[in-house]
């Protein structure tokens, strides 16, 4: 465990009065499934862990065969990654028994027991005071497992239905004096009855996203699912690097909405450096879970989290993590109010530019047909300001940092519409082609 | 300075030492290695490191299909237009071909391993002898190859693949040329030139005759009655001299020869090294045949050449392999004397530099080295006299083979390639072109039914 650099920013914080050293927990998940793992977490300097699913007694039970499928890129980084593990297959006894060891021995860590269980009364009643009894600091209600658990209609199968959401979030609050986090899954169309269900009953918290319904691929020899068990395969949850943008935007949308705004939030999905938790935070999490990258790199990586984190601050002149929570989420909108008087073009930096031509191509086999391939007879890639939307395409498959960037015209004319550059901001509410526009202010 | 016995002798070095020694150079990727590699490629639009290849090979699209784990698609694209991409991929001087072009070379200074990966996507299919391009249908036409070296390999198996019936002839026994007689042999191991022309040969319709040389055993007339078209790639027979008196003295030695002969030796630690060895020449020959006499043992290995580094016909990559291998580059000086009785012991040389005219001039200062063996490697040439009367009724320029753009010769139903022809770069991969250019030109010119 490594020391942040010099006026490091210190990154203790507080999520619904837990407190822990930093914003870092583990997400419920294998990592957190037994006291061993949870020790190693702690010793690397993870900030909090949410301890894996417990169910009922008697325990479920998994397949023997692969539980994870990931797709990786060329150097074999793991881009995306699938499982179909089940919650804990441990007996509930020695789950409790080594919840309650754990916080003993780490006080000043957050510990947070995650529980699925079913659609009645009489469970949450049984099952919830045992736990509270382990000293643990809080519950996350899983009704995000997109797998296995949904088909006895727990997990996603209640995550999906906002009445459920509710109801159980009532049946556990009725019981539980600790709070109560209800962890969500993408697997809806709209993540905001969801969160407003769990909000209306009384949960203190939200936490997303779980996992996406995956199949990883097919295996190119027998033509089958794969991974698969014994010739078959059941879908998966979907997680890493690649579900970070569906998470973001879930975690956005709860933030901004006036029904669910101030709703706390633990954001997850695809976290694996400093940045993508600033990210999550920047949109309204309040702290962030972590599961991918720690399977994937081991612990370790809680290093690279820290240090970074606090850099970032310090250099953004902020003193605390609540700093930085949510400031992004003001500049989150809907398109329709999107400035259409905005023009930006895109500029390429020639001393940068490396002459791979993938700018151009993309822009002529798929966008505007706005940046030349030869200019004088010489090999130059330059954009043509009478083409170009400002699109981005360019820059988004351009190899070298900043080779091509977006500018601004502030005055003279759109050289594409000829009209010329107006700074008032104008949208397509009150757009003179939109049959439901609204009178200008 | 008495008179010294020469001091050449085989196994100045373990057995051991020396099959160490001529291991594969640039050892092939692993599968994960490719894949890095191959990541690398930034898929450039109208590619700079196609337009650097000799022979057009659409390297991106072959580098994306190897990302995709289609090996075969990636052998397709390099030896449909090369079909001597395995032995390119290995001597080829790619730092000044496609991986100079690379445009990785602006962003970080390191090209994409362009010839490793092509070595990689074909390698498997040279081993498996596994035929990835069908015959035409055959069309009765019938053409004579003169030569069975890189361009010679390359035109035969274009033709055959378009439907021809192919002759070789070869003065050579065993095909390949300059792959199998001339290149160093660490970077062709494993008898890789041999496999290859199987794999071309593989094909069918492509019969070989051994032992045959234009001038001696049969006459470009011969071949023009006989075929409806002819294509020659003889190559350079005749070495240059260096003009010296003493010349013939034993211990001054041609550097194809002794390369050559090392190709073909069983058993290397046997082959005679001398402790002292000069090389004269600037080239590809001067540095295999210095680097491999060092790796055979030889204790002081020297190359001199008249001009300077940047003139040298051998690239960055091959002198700085040979200074890594122990050889000392001398630039600036020319050979102006042999000394010995029975054998060369010593050559004297004198200072050289680029006169007003650019023509060099001496400078008046000389220096000696002790030699056992004086290896000359300053070019070869066309052997006219050995052709006989081609030379009689081909033009001529620059004291090769004239040809236009799609390597045709003055003369109506004859082309011509490789290294005998004006203008080429002497390097395998333009010979390949040279071959395959010839060879669909030929194509046309005999299904436009101008053979008579």
């Amino acid at each position: 465990m490594t020391k942040p650099g010099n006026g490091a920013v210190d990154l203790a914080c507080e999520f619904l009065g837990i407190r822990s050293p930093n914003p870092f927990w583990l997400a419920s998940a294998p990592p957190t499934d037994k006291a061993y793992n949870v020790n190693r977490a702690f010793e690397a300097g993870w900030g909090g862990v949410v301890w894996k699913t417990l169910g009922e007694d008697p325990p479920i039970v998994n397949v023997s065969g692969p539980r994870y499928g990931a797709i990786h890129s060329n150097d074999r980084r793991v881009i995306g990654f699938n499982n179909v593990e089940l919650i804990t297959d441990r007996p509930l006894a020695t789950n409790l028994a080594e919840i309650r060891q754990v916080k003993r021995d780490w006080p000043d860590r957050a510990l947070v027991v995650s529980v699925m269980l079913p659609m009645n009364r009489e469970a949450w009643a049984k099952y919830v005071p045992m736990i509270e009894d382990t000293g643990a600091d809080a519950l996350e209600l899983n009704f995000g497992c997109p797998h296995g658990m949904s088909e006895r209609g727990m997990g996603s199968a209640v995550g999906q239905v906002p009445d459920y959401i509710r109801q159980a979030a009532e049946w556990c609050k009725a019981v539980a004096r600790i709070p109560v986090i209800v962890k969500l899954t993408p697997n809806v169309t709209s993540i905001l009855p969801p969160a407003k269900a769990a909000k209306d009953g009384g949960a203190d918290a939200v936490s997303l996203i779980n996992t996406v319904n995956s199949i990883m691929r097919v295996d190119y020899d027998t033509l089958t699912m794969y991974p698969s068990t014994d010739g078959m395969g059941s879908h998966g949850g979907y997680c890493g690097p690649a579900v970070k943008p569906i998470a973001l935007h879930m975690v956005a949308e709860i933030a901004r909405h006036e029904d669910t705004a101030g709703l706390p939030i633990s954001g997850i999905g695809g976290v694996t450096d400093w940045r993508d938790a600033v990210d999550f935070l920047a949109l309204g999490a309040s702290n962030v879970q972590v599961c991918t990258a720690a399977m994937v790199y081991g612990f370790k990586i809680i290093d690279d989290l820290r240090s970074g984190l606090s850099h970032f601050l310090r250099d953004k002149g902020m003193t605390k993590v609540s700093d930085l929570v949510g400031r992004a989420v003001p500049s989150v909108t809907d398109w329709q109010y999107l400035n259409l008087n905005y023009v930006v073009k895109a500029r390429i930096d020639q001393d940068l530019c490396i002459q791979c031509g993938r700018c151009h191509i993309a822009c002529e086999d798929a966008s505007h047909q706005a940046i030349t391939h030869t200019v004088n007879g010489e090999r130059r890639f330059e954009v043509i300001d009478a083409e170009c939307v400002g699109c981005n395409l360019c820059v988004s498959v351009c190899p070298v940092p900043d080779c091509i960037t977006m500018v601004q015209l502030t005055t003279g004319t759109d050289p594409r519409t000829g009209k010329p550059i107006d700074d008032r901001k104008s949208d397509w509410t009150t757009h003179p082609n939109n049959p439901l526009r609204r009178c200008p202010p | 300075m008495g008179a010294r016995n020469p001091d050449i002798a085989p196994g100045r070095l373990p057995a051991a030492q020396v099959e160490r020694n001529f291991a594969d150079l640039h050892p092939p990727l692993s599968k994960s290695e490719a894949l890095i590699a191959a990541d690398r490629c930034y898929f450039c639009y109208a590619a700079p490191c196609t337009a650097a290849c000799p022979t057009g090979i659409d390297i991106p699209r072959f580098i994306q299909s190897i990302r995709s784990g289609d090996l075969e698609g990636a052998a397709v694209a390099i030896l449909s237009e090369n079909v001597m991409g395995g032995m390119c991929a290995r001597v080829c001087p790619t730092e000044v071909l496609c991986e100079q072009a690379c445009v990785r070379n602006a962003h970080e200074e390191k090209p994409v391993d362009i010839g490793l990966l092509q070595r990689h996507a074909t390698d498997p299919f040279l081993a498996s002898g596994k035929q990835l391009f069908p015959r035409a249908p055959a069309t009765g036409h019938r053409v004579a190859v003169v030569g069975g070296g890189p361009a010679g390999l390359s035109c035969a198996h274009r033709l055959a693949m378009l439907g021809h019936s192919v002759t070789v002839y070869s003065r050579d026994d065993r095909l390949g040329g300059l792959n199998e007689y001339g290149i160093a042999a660490y970077k062709t191991v494993d008898d890789f030139a041999q496999r290859e022309v199987e794999w071309i040969l593989g094909i069918g319709g492509i019969e070989v005759k051994t032992g045959v040389a234009l001038g001696r055993d049969l006459s470009l007339a011969q071949l023009c009655r006989g075929y409806d078209a002819v294509f020659l790639a003889v190559g350079l027979a005749g070495v240059n001299r260096l003009g010296l008196e003493h010349e013939e003295l034993p211990g001054v030695v041609d550097a194809v020869q002794f390369i050559a002969g090392l190709r073909q030796a069983p058993d290397r630690s046997a082959i005679p090294v001398g402790r002292h060895v000069v090389v004269i020449g600037g080239g590809m020959t001067a540095i295999d045949v210095a680097v491999q006499c060092r790796r055979l043992g030889s204790e002081e290995v020297t190359i001199v050449y008249r001009r300077g580094r940047e003139q040298m016909g051998a690239s960055e990559f091959e002198q700085q392999l040979a200074q890594t291998d122990g050889v000392r580059i001398r630039h600036w000086a020319r050979p102006v004397r042999l000394v010995g009785t029975e054998h060369v012991t010593r050559i004297e040389f004198e200072g050289t530099r680029p006169g007003s005219d650019g023509r060099l001039e001496g400078t008046g200062e000389t220096f000696a080295l002790a030699a056992d063996v004086v290896f000359k490697a300053i070019g070869q040439e066309m052997d006219w006299e050995g052709l006989g009367a081609t030379s009689a009724v081909l033009e001529i320029a620059d004291g090769r083979i004239r040809v236009d753009a799609d390597r045709k010769t003055s003369l109506d139903n004859v082309w011509a390639g490789g290294d005998c022809v004006a203008g080429g770069k002497d390097l395998t991969v333009t010979a390949v072109q040279d071959g395959k250019l010839a060879a669909e030109s030929i194509d046309r010119w005999l299904r436009s039914g101008r053979a008579s």
